[in-house]
């Protein structure tokens, strides 16, 4: 199976954007072996930022939506059609920031379509600027004397907010992410995957979550939402990886 | 009034009262009351943007024959409330009469008009009605005064308010009519009666109208956010939704900007699509609507037009936003805008807008305004102007090119689910195979085919009203209009000093520039006509033919033009 495409890859290189799409490749691949869906039920999504540019490296069906509404049309292409595997490449300028009405309402009607949230705390395609996703104190291009906001897990908002599946993997963990991605997308509901992925031009990470990463203890309770929540919430000089929370709930395609 | 053909006299009677009256249902009704009997209508209902209290008023006028537009002039005004006789005292005629609930007799007795009591309320609640119900006693009285029998009237009464309470609403009706006749008010010289019809028509709005032309040209999904003056699209198919027999859905998205990109994901998967808004929902549209531009996705987008400028006059209309809805969308596209005038060309337009967005794979819009979206007309939805058509399939041979480059710029079309077809949709500009570029020479290549698009439509144009002629085609005096003032338009052309040749023009992108040239070339005197401020279409007239109007009428207080002070305006210009 030959997902990949002629388009000249023009990530930065060594950026770990790469390791998502290698890991996202063998997902897939994996799937469909195992009969998951069929190769043209696959839809790849993407909204406006570094990693909207998927789209044109992956050879499967692509929507490149308009920066900031992905999670709506992603929305409608299941509604289109709910037999499609519909999986959502967003960012944390474009989902959180320019969109971020739309990624609520599509967690709380529970629409069936998996989201992979590129997370990497700054608009990099911009050149650096902050997100709502961003370190308080973060200094970019347009906050020089460093952001003021206070900082908020994503994780927690889609908790917040009835996500059916909601997980934490880290880029450079291709195998991690792979296994993480293959859950999502074998979730029924709105699965939600926030992937720490370091810009290692405007916000290099890499160092401290090199030694701070840890998986989820396997006898994790992932069917209790106030375990997840406390979770999430803790602090603690670990970065906890893993399915915080899965269950089932009627999806927004079969109600309406 | 009475000097002319019978068939020719139009009555007007008003019903007026507070928000959540009834008011808007009564007239409904009284239109219905008078459809049974042969009669054509024209209803406008005029609210403030509340839900209690506040001035609501039905305005009906009816004649044998096809009105196009209320007139202010009353005949006969029912009144729930005090207020209603204060604010309409001036559109009495001399001989109107006016039915008022006793209970604000004292207010309104010494006011000057023909007022006659009538204890709506009382007789309500004394057959344990509900209170809204009160205006049928008012039918019932007009009904004596158009010297219908009471035989009729009960007959009347009972099958339009079958099922919502026929009886009560029959009995209701009675009491009025008996009162009226005991206290021997004086009838219509020509009074009502039934006319035999062949065709069947039914009262309905440009926004019901709109609904079902989307219903008959395919629409699976209607995505919507609640914005007067367009929300009844979406209360009408989301009843159609309940019905299982049904196939259309219907969403309420979080916002217009998901509205439209929840659409264009919909039709990506190969469903047709529907949008509807007001004309500020659609400013929020705008960079979705350039989406579908580049993307070359199929989508047909109700705006309805509503004073502005930002949240404006919410309830009253406008024709303000014709240049504004012509360039919506940042970059350059072609785009199918249609104006309808009336009920019957929303319902054509409509289903032209969706199977034209699919033929050719853009947007396009169909373009009202608040006097449109909720006046109702006389109306007889027709499916012969109706244009279907298919969308260009894919042959499934070789590689699948989603952005194909053809003879007519027009791709086959596949959706996700075909087997050995990677269908890229993409809002970057991209090559045949949907990928991303910057190369000048395919940016150059994709806006060649996408133009060449609009010139195929161009074609067609013969297929479509782009534009209609209306009353006396060999006057060399022109009135040029579009959208809603067509009704008043037409109405007041039978008041005019001389024959006049109307023009109006339907199809405002593309421009069908040699059929309107043709119709204006030898006019000597063109009078344009707008509900704007800047002569809106008179400037695309300008750009298009060069071809500039000698005189304007413009009305922008946010209020419809009226057929009477209109015929007054124009023979001023016309002497």
């Amino acid at each position: 199976m030959e997902l990949a495409t002629k388009s000249k890859i023009t990530w930065c290189p060594g950026c770990p954007n790469s390791a998502i799409l290698v890991a996202y490749r063998k997902a897939v691949t994996e799937l469909i072996t195992e009969g998951k869906f069929k190769l043209e039920e696959l839809v790849s999504s993407a909204g406006i930022g570094c990693h909207g540019k998927i789209t044109d490296y992956v050879n499967t069906n692509t929507f490149e939506a308009l920066h900031g509404r992905v999670i709506s049309s992603a929305t409608g292409i299941k509604l289109g059609n709910p037999k499609l595997e519909v999986v959502v490449f967003t960012g944390d300028g474009d989902s959180f920031s320019e969109g971020f009405s739309h990624l609520g309402h599509a967690a709380k009607r529970n629409v069936g379509i998996t989201v992979f949230l590129h997370n990497n705390q700054t608009f990099a395609l911009t050149t650096g600027q902050a997100t709502f996703l961003s370190p308080t104190g973060f200094k970019g291009p347009s906050t020089p004397g460093g952001d003021t906001d206070e900082p908020i897990s994503p994780l927690l908002i889609m908790l917040a907010l009835g996500a059916t599946f909601v997980a934490r993997t880290y880029a450079l963990d291709i195998e991690g992410t792979k296994r993480i991605m293959k859950d999502a997308m074998n979730h029924k509901g709105f699965a939600f995957v926030e992937i720490i992925q370091p810009c290692i031009t405007f916000f290099d990470t890499r160092d401290h979550y090199k030694d701070t990463i840890e998986w989820l203890p396997k006898d994790f309770p992932r069917t209790d939402l106030v375990a997840a929540i406390a979770k999430v919430r803790e602090v603690s000089e670990k970065t906890p990886v893993g399915i915080f929370y899965q269950t089932q709930k009627p999806t927004f395609e079969e109600l309406v | 009034m009475t000097t002319e053909k019978k068939s020719q006299i139009i009555r007007t009677i008003g019903i007026g009262g507070a928000a959540g009256d009834g008011v808007r249902e009564a007239g409904l009704h009284l239109a219905e009351i008078f459809n049974r009997l042969g009669y054509q209508s024209y209803l406008s209902f005029s609210y403030p943007s509340l839900i209690r209290g506040g001035h609501n008023f039905s305005r009906l006028s009816i004649s044998a024959e096809k009105v196009f537009g209320d007139y202010s002039e009353l005949d006969v005004l029912v009144a729930v409330n005090s207020e209603t006789v204060k604010l309409h005292l001036n559109e009495l005629k001399e001989d109107a009469l006016v039915f008022v609930e006793q209970s604000y007799l004292n207010e309104v007795k010494d006011l000057g008009a023909k007022i006659i009591a009538f204890p709506m309320t009382d007789l309500a609640k004394e057959i344990n009605a509900r209170v809204v119900a009160r205006t049928t006693v008012g039918l019932g009285a007009l009904a004596y005064v158009a010297g219908l029998s009471a035989e009729k009237t009960q007959e009347t009464i009972l099958s339009v308010f079958q099922d919502i309470g026929g009886e009560m609403n029959a009995k209701l009706a009675e009491k009025g009519f008996q009162l009226a006749k005991e206290a021997n008010i004086s009838k219509w010289a020509e009074g009502l009666t039934e006319i035999a019809r062949n065709e069947k028509m039914e009262i309905i709005d440009s926004n019901k109208a709109i609904a079902k032309g989307f219903l008959t040209a395919g629409a699976e999904f209607y995505i919507a956010y609640p914005m007067t003056p367009s929300t009844s699209i979406l209360h009408f198919l989301a009843k159609e939704d309940l019905n299982p027999k049904n196939k259309i859905k219907t969403i309420q998205a979080e916002d217009e900007i998901s509205a439209i990109n929840m659409a264009l994901g919909v039709a990506y998967s190969g469903k047709r699509t529907a949008v509807g808004t007001a004309t500020g929902g659609f400013a929020l549209m705008q960079e979705a609507f350039s989406f579908a531009g580049v993307s070359e996705t199929p989508v047909a987008i109700a705006v309805s037009q509503r004073q502005g400028p930002a949240t404006g006059v919410p309830t009253n209309t406008s024709q303000a936003d014709l240049q504004f809805v012509l360039h919506s969308g940042h970059g350059e596209f072609p785009r199918v805008v249609i104006a309808p005038g009336d009920a019957e060309e929303s319902y054509e337009a409509s289903a032209n807008a969706l199977h034209l967005a699919w033929k050719y794979q853009i947007p396009t819009i169909v373009l009202v305004d608040k006097q449109l979206s909720e006046s109702s007309q006389s109306s007889i939805l027709d499916n012969a102007k109706i244009v279907p058509s298919e969308s260009k399939a894919w042959n499934h041979a070789g590689e699948y090119n989603r952005y194909q480059f053809t003879e007519d710029g027009v791709s086959p079309l596949a959706t996700p689910g075909t087997e050995n077809a990677n269908v890229k949709l993409t809002s970057y500009e991209h090559d045949e195979y949907g990928i991303a570029t910057d190369d000048t020479d395919m940016v150059k290549k994709m806006n060649d085919k996408r133009f060449l698009k609009g010139e195929m439509l161009k074609k067609e144009f013969s297929l479509y009203d782009t534009v209609k002629v209306y009353g006396d085609e060999s006057s060399d005096t022109v009135i040029l209009f579009w959208g809603s003032p067509k009704g008043a338009i037409l109405e007041a052309a039978k008041h005019l000093k001389k024959p006049v040749k109307l023009v109006q023009i339907l199809w405002m992108a593309p421009f069908d520039t040699d059929r309107v040239s043709k119709e204006l070339v030898e006019a000597t005197k063109i009078i344009s006509i707008e509900g704007n401020h800047d002569s809106q279409l008179s400037a695309l007239l300008r750009e298009k033919t060069g071809i500039i109007p000698d005189h304007h009428i413009n009305r922008y207080d946010s209020k419809p033009f009226d057929p009477m002070e209109l015929a007054k305006e124009i023979n001023e210009i016309l002497s």
